[in-house]
């Protein structure tokens, strides 16, 4: 599997996103965006498409904005065909915010209407945080579920890091629409109730620490194979960066779910799940 | 035309910058109607029309689902659509605009053809602005006048003309017939900063060589020879006098250099005595300290000051303050990646009444809350996890706010090594120059006063990470491909400082119309000094710059070739083919004029061990409760999660020991350990120390107990005593006077001794030295100084991951154990503080048995037996075991001691406990441990005595304190109460 890293002026998470796909047994490599303009096919060399986590362009005039503008105006065309020979296209945090300035999620309605009107938005906090949070997963019919499940994967502690997350709907027609049954939706979940029913309810800050409609965290397109989210599961790729590790140790732990997380990712690349 | 665009959240939607202003408002009692709607401003000039704009404006300026937009010609007489005022806050002409610079670049990426842009905020407000609270609300509450302009009610275009070109005149300086009072005039209005003799020595340089200088090889001197450039007071001769209580001489010492025969004489001492052990690579040379990591690595970290412009603009101040020593990193030998960054904030009562505030002196709250958001923003932008700090608050900081940032790097061994060679082009790397931050250095050396703000403004910086970032990640590739032969960042006196130094053994000529600019109107002598950020010098041979420019394109940085360096011993400047400057290099680095500073110290004379009545707490439970809760919520000891979770303390993903540790990830960790990707399996710990409290008693145990801490720290987490490394940052009064001198050996000398006791080498410092203002408050005269504050930080190796231990309690059953002596020390402490007593003791440091403890911690904790550690500081060991129970949301029983202390102090039995639980006596530990392990534990230790178990863990999440194990009770209190004392004063 070879995956493309994209690093934009801004962008500081590439290394340790493409750490995590190399120990997956991927072949990544990080790609300055000039490099990539310059010969916008060179995008097919690749199965996974990651805009990993940063400040592009200083996050000046909203996150991701102008990443998704040079995007938008430069590898669309190209990246919706990356997109139908069935590969995969992954935006954290500030992948995440591109993709959705670019269009490429939510992505086409399952139904005649319109997409969703979604962006995202200033926390309510009213700042930038970094803290750990808990993940949970709504059943969904697409491949990226299938493959989550196939890993056992049905929550996952990974941490945010930003200052523009909160989910953000024009309408309760419009958080009905995105959860549409087909697309993935990542929501935070409650970390001591695992019978809080986050689609329904309003979950505390700072478990949802943004609010976010929905306490979503990050969602797919209906295809599961475009995805973004705002939490960072590659900082969560090994035991040792869990916070929780340093009192059970010893133990067996699943403290680097973010790394099977990534695994699911891998494997519909791969095609294993459709 | 000039358009302007107002982009504004849907009105329903929540907005945090409107809170802001209220919260703002409030806290500096500031009546002001409510913002009933905010807008990001945006102008652009150009030859666009309407329908362009509003394109614009909707594909990249406005998020479609939550904004909305308004567009207008800015033609100047816009009329209010609003009922309330409007304010519109611009930046001054030339202030760094970063969303303006992506703006112009995105309109490339749309295809419409350049603009200038401009970007601003917009208020309006529910009802008019009294005419009389105007001003308050624009620059205390909106902007700040430093480095912004407020309109109310519309936007003055004829602002907006374009600066005229500059025409080149070389202008002169008549120094030779200049007398001594001419002589400091210049000084003085040319904001010089330099010294009488100073000045004469010029003089007389410029009369042997039959010429007077130019303006801008007076300049020259001014930065080269500046405290902040030079450090001429301590690396100069001292003359110290201690005298004891009744004025009798006791001591005196005659320093050639104070910094060579305390600091780098331990180091030296260190190093010598380490042999093969020797951790140093290289140390007091380069922009950074260099020391061994793995054999592929090696790891630097350097710690700078920016007070003064943080006291102007606390922003700018601290972004750029942590943006340059970034850069120090980046150019530390062949350059290094930078992984962790560090802060340490010193500011004045968070509390204070607004209305007291001296002229020209910003509200603390404030100061902290701007330079939190600089270290945020610049940090977080760059990617580089912030992960260790402090906060301080003390009274004499209000006018003198103290920023230390720091920044740790890994360096691929042998790129220490760098000298340019003659022939080797000069390049400038990154940003562009402009007029920001003249006169830093300068100005940095000058004491603060109440027009600090008007006089030195374009001292005022903004940074932009993202320039930077782009850099690092283009010098980092020609790193690889050793392409260049030295580098240095521009930092204080800009290319001045960076080409005069790498040139020092050298030569060199600077084309200066070559330097790019920002914007026209700049002349030659501006451009020399100017301290714009996000530059770096190199040094590269001919043949590899195509090389090197390709890279450099390829990430979007900007490099030019100003200069070359020769081997004829001076520097020259050129600016279109005028020479302005040919100065005599040796002259300009070794001609300084040396003085003799006088220095003096009178010890305390001992002062009561106790405070009378302290019986009390011990007979209370609730007086000894509600100390406990002054304690905790002193806001030097209080939860910093605040600031914490503001910075991305976790990106690189390395942070395995977080800022905050425990259960709930609320508890404080002694220091933060970070495993790098670079180097698996090997970590760093990373702390700080510093405590000006023991400083206001005597600045020699201050210094003494700050680096026990710093160590203390990194052990406590995992880190190795053996491979540990210290840093010294010294902010002080006006040096000039001998009694601040005198604190400031006595603080050297501390150093000194407990670097040599530790076996810890200093390998970098700085010094900042006229933390003074003086001006007024209500019409009176005041004169602040800051108390000594001496900031160590360390770094050490935790050679393997398993010894990586947090301080939260771990599992009921587990004992307490204390480790490391306690003697009555109360002086300077967090309970002193919480009584408002002056006396005490101040904490001492046993050299002798201090580095035993730390081995034996060390030793116990590789070996496993240790399942939480936690350093006994400000609060003793009460705040100790407190905050370890809230950590661990577990109870803790807390037993004080039968014989307390190992000085068997004449107290009675009430006042031995109470002095215990609040004893700040350094070297000491809190371990929680299976109790299978006490015996071995005891038997790493050097004297049994050293050990003592003083509690054990319960389920219930009560701390419980008594006199013995099976005494009276002295304190219970609920775990979740403490935490919330220790939490609340900074849950902003």
């Amino acid at each position: 599997m070879r995956v493309l890293v994209l690093k934009a002026p801004g962008t500081n998470c590439d290394l340790e996103t493409a750490d995590a796909f190399a120990r997956l047994a991927c072949t990544p490599d990080v790609v300055p965006i000039a490099e990539l303009t310059a010969f916008p096919k060179r995008v097919h060399d690749y199965d996974i498409f990651v805009i990993p986590g940063g400040f592009s362009y200083g996050d000046d005039i909203a996150a991701g904005k102008v990443l998704a503008l040079q995007l938008k105006h430069t590898l669309l065309d190209e990246l919706l065909a990356f997109h139908d020979r069935g590969k995969f296209i992954l935006g954290i945090c500030n992948g995440f915010q591109a993709l959705l300035k670019t269009g490429l999620l939510p992505g086409p309605s399952s139904s005649a209407d319109a997409a969703p009107r979604v962006t995202l938005s200033y926390n309510d906090s009213g700042r930038f945080e970094d803290r750990w949070v808990r993940l949970r997963f709504d059943p969904a019919q697409n491949p990226l579920a299938s493959a989550l499940q196939a890993e056992s994967l049905e929550s996952l502690e990974c941490p945010v890091a930003h200052a523009e997350g909160k989910v953000t709907v024009s309408s309760e027609a419009d958080l009905h629409s995105l959860q549409d049954g087909r697309r993935l939706i990542i929501r935070y979940a409650h970390p001591d109730d695992p019978e809080f029913d986050a689609a329904r309810s309003v979950l505390p800050y700072p478990h949802n620490p943004n609010g976010s409609h929905g306490n979503i965290a990050g969602f797919s397109d209906p295809s599961g194979r475009i995805l973004g989210l705002m939490p960072h599961p590659e900082r969560a790729a090994r035991n040792y960066l869990h916070p929780l590790w340093p009192r059970c140790r010893a133990q067996e732990l699943r403290f680097h779910a973010g790394l099977a997380f990534l695994k699911a990712v891998v494997a519909v690349a791969q095609g294993r799940f459709s | 035309m000039t358009w302007a665009i107002e982009v504004y959240l849907r009105p329903e939607l929540y907005d945090p910058e409107k809170e802001r202003v209220r919260e703002t408002a409030a806290e500096l009692h500031i009546a002001t109607p409510a913002v009933t709607r905010y807008c990001r401003l945006y102008i652009l000039e150009g030859a666009a029309g309407e329908e362009t704009v509003a394109h614009v404006a909707r594909v990249l300026l406005t998020d479609p689902v939550a904004e909305q937009f308004e567009l207008y010609r800015l033609d100047g007489t816009r009329k209010k659509e609003a009922s309330g005022d409007v304010a519109y806050v611009l930046f001054h002409p030339g202030v760094m605009d970063t969303v303006a610079q992506t703006c112009e670049a995105a309109l490339s990426i749309l295809d419409i053809e350049p603009h200038r842009v401009r970007t601003g905020r917009v208020y309006y407000f529910a009802e008019p602005v009294p005419a009389s609270a105007r001003e308050a609300v624009a620059y205390r509450v909106l902007a700040n006048p430093a480095i912004e302009k407020v309109y109310w009610d519309r936007i003055d275009v004829s602002v907006f003309r374009a600066a005229p070109e500059y025409r080149f005149e070389l202008v002169h300086v008549p120094l030779r017939a200049m007398d001594d009072e001419e002589l400091m005039r210049v000084s003085r209005e040319g904001l010089l900063s330099l010294t009488m003799e100073e000045m004469r020595a010029l003089r007389d340089h410029y009369h042997a060589l039959g010429r007077d200088p130019t303006d801008v090889e007076l300049e020259t001197f001014a930065q080269t020879w500046s405290e902040h450039c030079s450090h001429k007071t301590l690396k100069g001769p001292v003359h110290y006098v201690e005298r004891n209580g009744r004025g009798q001489t006791v001591r005196e010492i005659n320093f050639r250099s104070l910094l060579k025969e305390t600091i780098f004489a331990a180091t030296e001492t260190v190093r010598r005595l380490r042999g093969d052990h020797d951790i140093c690579v290289r140390v007091f040379t380069d922009n950074a300290g260099i020391i061994r990591f793995t054999p592929e690595y090696h790891c630097c970290f350097k710690v700078e000051t920016h007070n003064h412009p943080s006291a102007i603009e606390p922003y700018g101040g601290a972004s750029t303050g942590l943006g340059g020593v970034i850069r120090d990193i980046m150019g530390c030998g062949l350059g290094a990646k930078p992984i962790a960054g560090t802060d340490v904030f010193c500011v004045g009562p968070l509390d204070y009444p607004p209305e007291q505030l001296p002229e020209g002196v910003l509200h603390p709250r404030r100061v902290l809350k701007g330079v939190v958001a600089g270290v945020r923003d610049y940090g977080n932008r760059m990617g580089i996890p912030t992960v260790s700090g402090a906060v301080l608050s003390e009274p004499e900081y209000l006018a003198n706010p103290l920023v230390y940032c720091g920044c740790i790097g890994l360096m691929p061994a042998g790129a220490e090594n760098k000298a340019p060679r003659s022939g080797d082009c000069i390049v400038v790397v990154g940003g562009r120059t402009g007029r920001d931050g003249i006169h830093g250095a300068t100005f940095s050396s000058a004491a603060l006063h109440d027009e600090s703000a008007e006089v030195s403004g374009g001292a005022v910086q903004i940074g932009n990470p993202i320039t930077q970032k782009r850099m690092l990640d283009a010098l980092l590739l020609a790193l690889e491909e050793r392409l260049y032969t030295c580098i240095t960042d521009c930092g204080a006196g800009g290319l001045s400082s960076a080409i005069g130094e790498m040139a020092a053994d050298l030569g060199a000529e600077v084309w200066l119309e070559r330097v790019p600019l920002k914007y026209s109107g700049l002349s030659y002598r501006e451009i020399w000094i100017s301290e714009s950020q996000e530059r770096m010098v190199i040094a590269i041979p001919e043949a590899n710059w195509p090389k090197f420019h390709a890279i450099c394109q390829q990430h979007g940085v900007e490099a030019t070739v100003i200069g070359r360096f020769c081997g004829t011993g001076r520097l020259r400047l050129y600016y279109n083919n005028h020479q302005v400057a040919d100065i005599d290099l040796r002259f300009l680095h070794k001609g300084c004029p040396v003085r003799t500073r006088r220095a003096e110290f009178r010890l305390a004379e001992p002062k009561e061990l106790a405070p009378d009545g302290i019986e009390q707490y011990a007979q209370d439970q609730g007086k000894l409760a509600e100390l406990l809760d002054r304690v905790l919520s002193d806001y030097n000891v209080c939860s910093k999660e605040w600031i914490i979770r503001q910075y991305d303390h976790e990106v690189q993903g390395a942070t395995t020991v977080k800022p905050l540790v425990g259960v709930r990830q609320d508890g404080p960790s002694d220091a933060a350990v970070l495993f790098p990707i670079l180097t698996p399996g090997r970590g760093l710990a990373v702390s700080c120390a510093i405590n000006p409290r023991y400083g206001r008693l005597d600045p020699y145990w201050m210094a003494a107990c700050a680096v026990d801490e710093a160590v203390r720290n990194c052990v406590a987490v995992g880190g190795d005593p053996n491979h540990i490394a210290l840093l010294d940052n010294f902010c002080w009064g006006n040096t000039e006077r001998p009694e601040q001198l005198g604190t400031l050996v006595r603080a050297a000398l501390g150093c000194r001794d407990a670097a040599e006791a530790f076996l810890a080498p200093f390998i970098s410092g700085k010094d900042s030295l006229h933390n003074e203002y003086r001006g007024k408050l209500n019409g009176q005269e005041i004169h602040l100084t800051v108390p000594p504050s001496l900031l160590i930080s360390a770094v050490a190796v935790v050679p393997e991951l398993n010894r990586c231990t947090t301080m939260d309690l771990k599992k009921p059953g587990h004992i307490l154990v204390l480790v490391g002596e306690t003697r009555v020390e109360l002086g300077g402490s967090a309970f002193a503080a919480a009584l408002g007593w002056h006396g005490g003791q101040v904490p001492r440091v046993d050299f002798q048995m201090a580095p035993r403890i730390m081995q034996a911690i060390s030793e116990a904790i590789g070996r496993g037996y240790v399942a939480a550690c936690h350093d006994v500081s400000e609060g003793g060991v009460l705040a100790a075991v407190a905050e370890m129970a809230v950590a661990g949301r577990l109870g803790a029983e807390l037993w004080v001691p039968d014989n307390p202390f190992s000085d068997g102090a004449d107290l009675t039995r009430a006042a031995s406990a109470i002095s215990w639980l609040f004893s700040e006596t350094p070297s000491r530990f809190v371990l929680e441990l299976a109790p299978e392990h006490l015996d071995s534990l005891a038997a790493l230790l050097p004297r049994p005595e050293l050990l003592q178990v003083v509690g054990r863990v319960v389920p219930p999440p009560r701390l419980l304190v008594q006199a013995s194990s099976q005494g009276p009770i002295l304190l219970e209190a609920d775990v979740e109460q403490l935490r919330e004392q220790w939490q609340r004063p900074m849950r902003w």
